[in-house]
């Protein structure tokens, strides 16, 4: 899919970039964007890597210019540096500068413009597990149509497997954010928007929200599980068994401002996410037609990329 | 201090006047893009009722028609006054620019009225967002028009008091403009908000 | 006491205002009230404060009155700032509770940008731009004024919110439907709205005001193309303001209805639309962080030259670079907000706009560059923080294009990565700026230099300071932090780069303190400047005498080229500024008045009055305004003529009249 240059030469060069930033501060697992364990964020950090450098080209021919003129035409007596006190202007350096820089951003567009694509959507072929999201005043309220369990500031996925959020709120707006799966996205009330993300890796990850919401929004972590398929299977069985139902009453509950620990629910109401109606069209890049029956769901893919 | 025909009117002989027109232009500017966000956020909010009613239940064509009328009318008379201030006609002047008071505050009376109307109905802003937008956009021209006619009212005070100096005719212009501007600004109302709410 | 009286003083002072510190600060600002009080009755200073300042129309004391109040929002800004810093240093600190922080952080970024940067450079505008293309005054004196009281008071009612009722808490950008009564049920919010919505209408009036000025009342043979730079720069700035005001009070006066008065534009229910409300919002928000700093770009054409002795490198380029920064600035504003669902269409059109931007920035880059190549560079105050603005905006302005990579976007947003990017570029670029204006023309100002030795200090503290505050955010982003966060737990490794950073605030702390005393020492130890022409400098201001008497020029200088003032010192000809007797002509100068100062005293009672939903006082306030604007519009005799004697002696006093 994406061009030879976009993948391997200047991999190596980043981490020399960043080295002295790391080294200052240990090891450097703590930089999650740069350790992604899922193809969304292994994507986004490639980006991230490229405009790194090519902007990375543009701060040292600056610096090296400007350290070069301030060194070398300081006013000091004896400077033998040539002055030409009415040198206004040069062609040839002005058409330079406009084109330079016109360069080095086509580089990053072009890849920018095939990953955002890229992203928009869930691979073909792949079945997603779909996760509905509502943002509530200082918790996360997670909710599996398809498999009938909801949760509080936990959330558990199978990894080897694309997870298709859709994302809405109940509150202010927040983002909601995993930095080692991949990018945000704002959960906005009276709107759903979509927002896939994978784990490749099993292992514990952190989620939080990006955007402010008052004063418990500092609070708002909330603690990503990726498990294989298998175990993710073991844990809806068991949730389902042993985990109390969540009735309206305790969603009247969620709904105070307050922030909580973490809960698991063997059951949902159906009226708690806004869109129970069938033939839902997921907003933004309208991809899935999301179906929703009384008691399953299916999703069908609107048109071929 | 009659005009010669070709020579430029009093208003813009005076460097300093005419700096002061300018500024006018520039500030009409300024709320032409105030009106375009409005309808930009009407526009959008258009289909947004909630449990109230659409466009198409509570806007009535007849009133709207009627103000829509009144508005044109008290242009043409603004211009009637700036005419006359031109020609150095004083008393010719201040009455037509008594006779555009009036019409603009017969436009604003009717407006309140539909206001007034719809409320009682039930029908506030609270109720939707499209209502909200609605009675934003439209209230926000009707409260320039009555910014126009304490204008006027101030203008035709001055044009008793001093007569036609340099300075009313500037003001007199500019009043002229800001009139002028608000009609257009009405008849893309009219047009975006009734007309089309109507045809839904 | 009064029942009616006991809910007063619990509205004014809700609990949570009446923290122990605030309580300090509050007594503290009182005494010092009543001491300038008392010290301008003794001295009888109570006259001279209203004919010579608080009516005045000239335009170079608004510019003064204007940075002076510029520089207490720096301080009350930078004070927000240590204050955040602080509560950041370690994991789970508790120096201030969150509700304190969010306020600290909304008054923080508020002051800043409406209430420091702006008047800032409103007030360099009214210093220099008038001066250097050859006017008497700005276009409408009294405009100005009004301009300048309502900011005042604008910013007056901003900050009485943190000891009266309670700040705002919900971020300068304040999103719906946080900011809604339903989540925000304070008065805060009220005072952020009414505030911005009166110094808003101040900057709209200070827009038309310099468009007009800089469009009709330049010196004859001074066309577009022989402006100075940052009289350009001052035009493209009035030009975005105009445009882009007015959405933002569509977005604050539609947030207002839905408070005060029971709108449904951005409430979660009635099927308000909060994205509207961002969308409206940064349609202003991004022209402005351009009109923040087009005017730094103007200074620095201005300070390179001067201090390199030679002419700005491409000038053509660099008008043309502004006007295409000013014309991309509006098409760009999405990319605010990627993540809001607009779609990979309609994010990557702003993504690519956004890249679009830095071409003509970097062009700017390079003929900055360029002017110092093959120059003799003085390194004086203002050229230092012109050097310190080259590295610093290059890294700012090479994050936001990192920034501007739709997807990678997606992964750095609303993260500390965001703000050590936009601090980069605001910092950097307008508030070095502004320094650097500052110091250039505080001479042209006051008639006395600042202290160069102080300066270089209080440069180096500012700008060390700067570097080690944010470049650790850069990494603090790609370690997750978002923005915002009153406090972080332990153990996801933000504490070293948090307390790195916090460090450096402290440090840029003592750079502004090096700066308040190098103003107060040598306001203290003054050195004249007798010549006018402190810096060697190249454009008209420098011809006249520091500071330049009321009428500015007796005589209106013609232009024939370029950087003006350098031609006629290149061809000897300075002279040709001087008057002869015979030449002496009456001079029209605008006449002072109360008026703009009732105005804005009238939208701040009635401003009061909406904020805690005094209807009588709003009222009040409103009759106010409509009276001062009557009076305004039925008061003729505006303008006094200054008879040819008066202006010979004030000439002669300057020995600036042949003999």
């Amino acid at each position: 899919m994406r061009p030879a240059f976009f993948k391997r030469p200047y991999r190596k060069l980043v981490p020399l970039a960043l080295a002295a930033g790391l080294l200052s501060t240990g090891c450097g697992q703590q930089y999650v964007l740069l350790h992604p364990v899922g193809p969304v964020g292994q994507q986004e950090l490639h980006l991230m890597e490229l405009a790194a450098i090519a902007m990375g080209i543009v701060i040292l021919v600056v610096f090296t210019l400007y350290f070069y003129a301030i060194i070398r035409f300081r006013d000091k007596p004896g400077n033998t540096a040539p002055y030409r006190p009415d040198w206004h202007g040069s062609k040839w350096l002005e058409i330079l500068w406009w084109v330079l820089p016109a360069v080095l951003l086509t580089v990053i567009a072009i890849p920018t413009v095939k990953t955002t694509y890229a992203l928009d959507h869930v691979p073909k072929g792949k079945d997603p597990i779909v996760i509905d999201v509502t943002s509530l005043t200082w918790k996360w309220l997670f909710e599996y149509p398809g498999q009938h369990v909801a949760a509080v500031n936990q959330l558990v996925i199978p990894t080897g497997k694309p997870v298709l959020f859709e994302l809405t709120a109940d509150s202010p707006m927040n983002t909601f954010w995993i930095p080692a799966l991949g990018g945000m996205e704002y959960t906005m009330p009276n709107r759903v928007l979509p927002l896939w993300l994978q784990a490749n890796k099993p292992g514990t990850y952190i989620g939080l929200s990006g955007q402010y919401s008052g004063t418990g929004f500092a609070k708002m972590f909330f603690h990503v599980k990726a498990v294989s398929p298998a175990a993710f299977n073991a844990w809806v069985a068991k949730t389902r068994k042993t985990a109390s139902p969540m009735t309206m009453a305790v969603y009247d509950q969620l709904l105070k401002h307050n922030t909580t620990g973490q809960a698991l629910y063997s059951s949902y109401p159906k009226d708690t996410f806004p869109t129970v109606a069938n033939g839902f069209t997921l907003t933004g890049s309208g991809m899935y037609m999301v179906m929703r029956d009384k008691n399953d769901i299916t999703y069908m893919p609107m048109q071929n990329p | 201090m009659n005009n010669p025909i070709g020579s430029l009117p009093a208003e813009f002989e005076n460097t300093h006047e005419g700096v002061k027109i300018l500024g006018f232009w520039v500030f009409l500017a300024t709320d032409v893009m105030l009106f375009a966000s409005l309808f930009a956020v009407y526009v959008v909010y258009r289909s947004r009722v909630a449990l109230g009613p659409t466009p198409a239940q509570i806007f009535a064509l007849g009133p709207v028609l009627a103000e829509t009328l009144i508005l044109l009318t008290s242009s043409f008379t603004v211009s009637l006054s700036l005419y006359a201030a031109r020609q150095s006609r004083l008393k010719s002047a201040i009455g037509w620019l008594v006779v555009t008071l009036l019409l603009g505050a017969s436009f604003v009376s009717l407006e309140i009225r539909e206001f007034v109307k719809d409320v009682l109905a039930g029908h506030t802003w609270h109720q939707s967002a499209f209502l909200s937008g609605f009675f934003t956009l439209v209230g926000t021209h009707g409260s320039h028009v009555t910014f126009g006619i304490g204008w006027a009212v101030l203008l035709t005070l001055e044009l008793v008091l001093r007569g036609l100096t340099v300075a009313n005719r500037r003001k007199l212009f500019t009043f002229a403009l800001y009139w002028h501007f608000l009609d257009i600004v009405w008849i893309f109302l009219f047009s975006v908000v009734y007309l089309a709410g109507v045809m839904t | 006491m009064r029942p009616w009286f006991i809910h007063l003083i619990k509205l004014l002072f809700p609990p949570q205002v009446l923290l122990p510190d605030i309580v300090g600060i509050d007594i503290g600002l009182t005494l010092s009230a009543l001491a300038i009080a008392l010290y301008l009755t003794k001295a009888r200073r109570w006259g001279w404060l209203w004919r010579e300042w608080l009516t005045t129309v000239d335009h170079k004391r608004i510019g003064i009155m204007y940075i002076i109040a510029a520089l207490i929002m720096l301080f009350r800004g930078g004070v927000d700032a240590l204050m955040i810093r602080s509560q950041l240093i370690v994991p789970e600190a508790h120096f201030m509770g969150a509700q304190q922080y969010d306020e600290v952080f909304t008054t923080h970024g508020t002051v800043m940008i409406f209430f420091m940067a702006m008047p800032f450079f409103f007030g360099l505008f009214n210093v220099a731009v008038p001066l250097m293309i050859g006017a008497r005054d700005v276009a409408f004196p009294r405009l100005n004024a009004i301009s300048f009281w309502l900011f005042a008071f604008g910013a007056a009612l901003f900050n009485i919110s943190f000891s009266i009722g309670g700040s705002p808490s919900a971020g300068w950008f304040s999103y719906p439907p946080y900011s809604e009564l339903q989540f925000n049920p304070g008065v805060g919010e009220n005072y952020y709205l009414l505030a911005l919505q009166v110094s808003g209408i101040g900057s709209i009036a200070t827009g038309i005001n310099f468009l007009v000025t800089i469009l009709k009342l330049r010196a004859p043979g001074m066309t577009l193309m022989k402006m100075p730079l940052f009289v350009w720069s001052a035009l493209v700035t009035s030009t975005l303001i105009l445009f882009a005001f007015p959405p933002l009070t569509v977005a604050l006066g539609l947030t207002m209805l839905d408070r005060l008065f029971g709108a449904s534009f951005f409430t979660l229910a009635h099927e308000g639309m909060p994205m509207m409300y961002a969308n409206l919002f940064w349609i202003f928000g991004h022209p402005e962080v351009y009109i923040l700093i087009m005017p730094a770009f103007g200074i620095f054409s201005e300070v390179v030259p001067t201090f390199s002795r030679k002419p700005l490198f491409g000038y053509e380029a660099m008008v043309i670079s502004l006007l295409a920064i000013t014309f991309l600035s509006y098409g760009v504003w999405v990319h605010h907000f990627f993540e809001m669902g607009a779609g990979p269409g309609v994010n990557v059109f702003f993504g690519l706009s956004t890249m679009l931007i830095a071409i003509p920035t970097g062009v700017k880059m390079f003929n900055w560059l360029f002017t110092m190549w093959g120059g003799r560079i003085r390194l004086s105050v203002p050229m230092l923080w012109q050097l310190g603005f080259i590295p610093t905006f290059v890294v700012g302005g090479a994050s936001g294009v990192m920034l501007a990579a739709v997807a990678a976007d997606y992964q750095y947003h609303n993260s500390y990565f965001v703000i050590a990017h936009f601090h980069n570029v605001i910092v950097g670029g307008t508030v070095f700026g502004l320094l650097s204006g500052m110091y250039y023309w505080w001479p042209k100002m006051f008639g006395w230099k600042l202290n160069e030795r102080q300066g270089r200090w209080a440069f180096a503290f500012f700008f060390t300071g700067f570097w080690l505050t944010f470049m650790p955010q850069y990494f603090l982003g790609l370690e997750g932090m978002t923005r915002r966060m009153a406090s972080y737990p332990p153990g996801l490794g933000w504490g070293g780069l948090n307390a790195m950073s916090t460090i450096g605030a402290f440090i840029m702390g003592v750079g502004f303190a090096i700066l308040v005393y190098n103003i107060a020492w040598s306001r203290m130890h003054p050195e004249w400047d007798t010549t006018g022409d402190p810096w060697d400098g190249r454009t008209l201001e420098w011809s006249l005498p520091s500071p330049a008497p009321a009428y500015n020029f007796a005589r209106i200088p013609e232009v024939h080229e370029r950087d003006a003032w350098w031609a006629m010192k290149q061809r000897g000809e300075t002279d040709a500024v001087k008057l002869s007797p015979d030449q002496v002509e009456p001079i029209h100068v605008p006449k002072n008045t109360p008026m703009p100062i009732c105005l804005a005293v009238s939208f701040f009672v009635g401003s009061i009055g909406m904020v805690f939903a005094w209807h009588w006082m709003a009222i009040l306030g409103g009759l106010g305004v409509v009276a001062a604007l009557a009076y305004g519009s039925l008061e003729d005799d505006t303008d006094r003529e200054l008879d040819p004697t008066t202006v010979l002696n004030t000439e002669k006093r300057l020995g600036r009249v042949h003999p």
